[in-house]
């Protein structure tokens, strides 16, 4: 019955084993996820390596942000897999050819050698100083993050910041191979037009970029409004500048695929351009371009443009930042879900048919998406990112 | 010349009598799952392709039914290893076939529209390609799937992942995930078969002689004289995947 209907949906010809999609909403969560952590990171280093001092209040947010995403990040895919018992086979017996085989590698990479790394090695002063003034298992689970350690000399400081610039100016690259990685994943393969394209990476990567600025602005707005501080408005002005560049670069890379796709018009090209005009209408036209990209795109410019008061321009960047989050969620959507929605004989269409409670349903994706900010929020509990301690209660 | 009756059960009689002897011998090493390593079977020694001659196929969707019976695949209309193509293509334009495959041919195909239409109308079998240089063996993250030294394509089904990035890869849709294992399926040229000297189950029923099994190294097999006294064609040529199902008669509309 099911399967009667699945095919009554179908529309001109596809393969018989086309029917079916195989890559569900899981797999469009791991590119957004891992965009997440990839953007945030990079903002964070904007402030550490490239001395951008105004964003300094969103540092530690930022990387704590990128953490508590990125232990998310394989969740949407171990669900996804037939078989995932067998997924630690990718470690033990990676088959060098494919694109997939490396991503336990690079995960592992960015995770414990730059990541977790830097986040040690900045927080490191203030664990020891918890360790040794905490009591009871608080002061346990401080010890055990502290490694160890309990020098906190101003020269052993000097030599934590020194190696933790090392492990950004190593990360950079790394948060780049990460993301440049997804996209390659889906970019290298040939028998999908809609995928294949050499400037897959590179759109993957501005779009983490805008993705994880649009995040951290979001989260440093919240986090602010939650605990009663004003908002540093010379930062906020400068992460919404950058969200602002980044959105252009990657805005005019994906315009750029789009004019060529247009004007080469291969044999891939009917078929496509019939499926974004009718499928993909309202996923990829109203949300992503226009509602994703271009409000947001335009109302960031306003900020930049005309002088408007705090109040203004917080509601500004806030309402641009749901959006630009709303319309890069809608490229993954448009990237993994599009791409299975044709035929690869360009004859045909098939729908996708997203279950709720169900293995790769609504529900799970949801909770995948819960998840980083219940993580974030125990990490930002554990290891407050902003300076000044908590002031005391007054009665008073 | 009209053979005799008795020289034909006589000739029949012996070659039964030696592919059931190979076939019994054989059958252990296709139990214990290495074919190819059954006594006789030389797997350096073969290249297997298919040849496949379109103006023979009649769409009767034996081979389908065939294929499904002999490799447990699945009955739903959602799972093939060889499936039949109807094309139509109306006068003039090659550009947008009708193309349409009921349950993969496996009822066969109803009339569709009135004779004399003009049209140019023909079935295309499908099957895996069996490439030599085959996208979904590059991309498996760990090898589960991979090319036997026979050129054939398969699948260690104890150690695929369940990833699905094969499916994708396959520029002929002639991947799919087995509901009940939860790994992915193909055609394996029905490697237990061919392992034991005899044909495909699809070669085997196929009333017209429309697909015929071939070993590109063997010189005396009939595919060398079928690739030479035919224009063939591969599908997708542009994939370079380096595809041995070869059609005979394969019109260029046809993807």
């Amino acid at each position: 019955m099911e399967v009667a209907t699945l095919l009554s949906q179908v529309e001109g010809f596809m393969y018989p084993n086309e029917v079916e999609l195989q890559w569900s909403v899981l797999i469009v969560l791991y590119p957004f996820i891992t965009g997440l952590v990839a953007g945030a990171f990079i903002l964070a280093s904007l402030e550490r390596v490239f001395k951008v001092e105004e964003v300094r209040p969103t540092y530690r947010l930022a990387l704590l942000t990128a953490l508590a995403f990125l232990l998310v990040a394989p969740l949407p895919l171990q669900l996804h897999l037939g078989h995932p018992e067998r997924s630690f086979e990718m470690y033990l017996t990676p088959h060098t050819t494919s694109a997939m085989a490396m991503f336990g590698f690079v995960y592992l990479w960015y995770l414990m050698a730059v990541l977790v790394v830097e986040i040690w090695l900045d927080y490191r002063r203030d664990i020891v100083l918890q360790a040794r003034s905490q009591t009871g298992a608080l002061r346990f689970i401080y010890r055990a993050m502290a490694l160890g350690s309990d020098n906190i000399s101003p020269r052993s400081l000097e030599i934590d910041d020194r190696v933790g610039r090392f492990v950004t100016i190593v990360g950079i690259p790394s948060a780049f191979l990460l993301h440049g990685y997804v996209g390659f994943i889906f970019g290298s393969v040939k028998a999908n037009p809609w995928w294949s394209t050499p400037m897959m990476p590179v759109v993957f990567l501005f779009s983490a970029m805008v993705s994880g600025i649009a995040l951290v602005l979001l989260l440093y707005m919240l986090v602010s409004w939650v605990r009663r501080t004003a908002i540093d408005m010379r930062c906020l002005d400068t992460v919404a500048r950058y969200l602002f560049y980044a959105f252009l670069i990657d805005f005019s890379l994906e315009l750029l695929d789009l004019v060529h796709r247009i004007y080469e018009a291969d044999e891939s090209f009917k078929s496509l351009d019939f499926m974004v005009k009718t499928r993909l209408f309202g996923s990829q036209i109203l949300l992503q371009i226009i509602v994703g990209t271009l409000v947001p795109l335009g109302l960031l410019a306003l900020a930049q443009l005309v002088r408007l008061g705090d109040r203004a321009r917080k509601a500004l960047y806030a309402v641009a930042g749901v959006l630009t989050l709303i319309g890069i969620f809608a490229m993954r959507w448009n990237v993994v879900i599009g791409g299975q929605l044709f035929s690869k004989s360009f004859l045909g269409y098939t729908v996708y048919k997203m279950g709720f409670a169900t293995r790769e349903g609504l529900l799970p994706a949801i909770l995948l998406m819960v998840l980083p900010f219940v993580i974030l929020a125990l990490l930002i509990r554990l290891l407050p990112p902003w300076p000044e301690p908590a002031p005391p209660r007054d009665p008073a | 010349m009209p053979t005799d009756r008795r020289e034909f059960l006589i000739g029949s009689g012996r070659v039964l009598l030696i592919a059931s002897g190979a076939a019994a011998g054989a059958l252990k090493w296709v139990l214990a799952g290495a074919p190819e390593q059954a006594p006789g079977y030389d797997v350096e020694g073969h290249w297997w392709a298919m040849a496949i001659d379109i103006g023979r196929c009649i769409g009767c969707g034996n081979c389908v039914r065939a294929c499904k019976a002999e490799n447990d695949v699945p009955l739903e209309p959602l799972y093939f290893r060889t499936w039949v193509e109807r094309y139509q293509l109306p006068e003039g334009d090659t550009d947008r076939p009708h193309v349409d495959s009921p349950n993969g041919g496996y009822d066969g195909f109803p009339e569709r529209d009135e004779p004399g239409a003009g049209s140019k109308d023909f079935f295309v079998p499908k099957l895996c390609n069996q490439c030599a240089h085959s996208p979904c063996v590059q991309v498996c993250p760990v090898g589960a799937t991979f090319v036997s030294p026979d050129g054939v394509v398969l699948v260690d089904t104890t150690y695929c992942l369940g990833c699905r990035y094969c499916v994708q890869a396959c520029p002929y849709g002639s991947r799919f995930i087995d509901p009940r294992s939860q790994t992915v399926d193909k055609c394996t040229l029905c490697y237990h078969r061919i392992t034991r000297g005899l044909t495909t189950a699809c070669c085997e029923v196929c009333p017209t002689g429309a697909r015929a099994l071939g070993d590109l190294k063997n010189p005396s097999d009939p595919i060398h004289g079928f690739l030479r006294e035919h224009a063939v064609h591969v599908l997708k040529p542009q994939m370079a995947t380096g595809a041995k199902v070869f059609y005979a008669g394969l019109d260029g509309s046809v993807r």
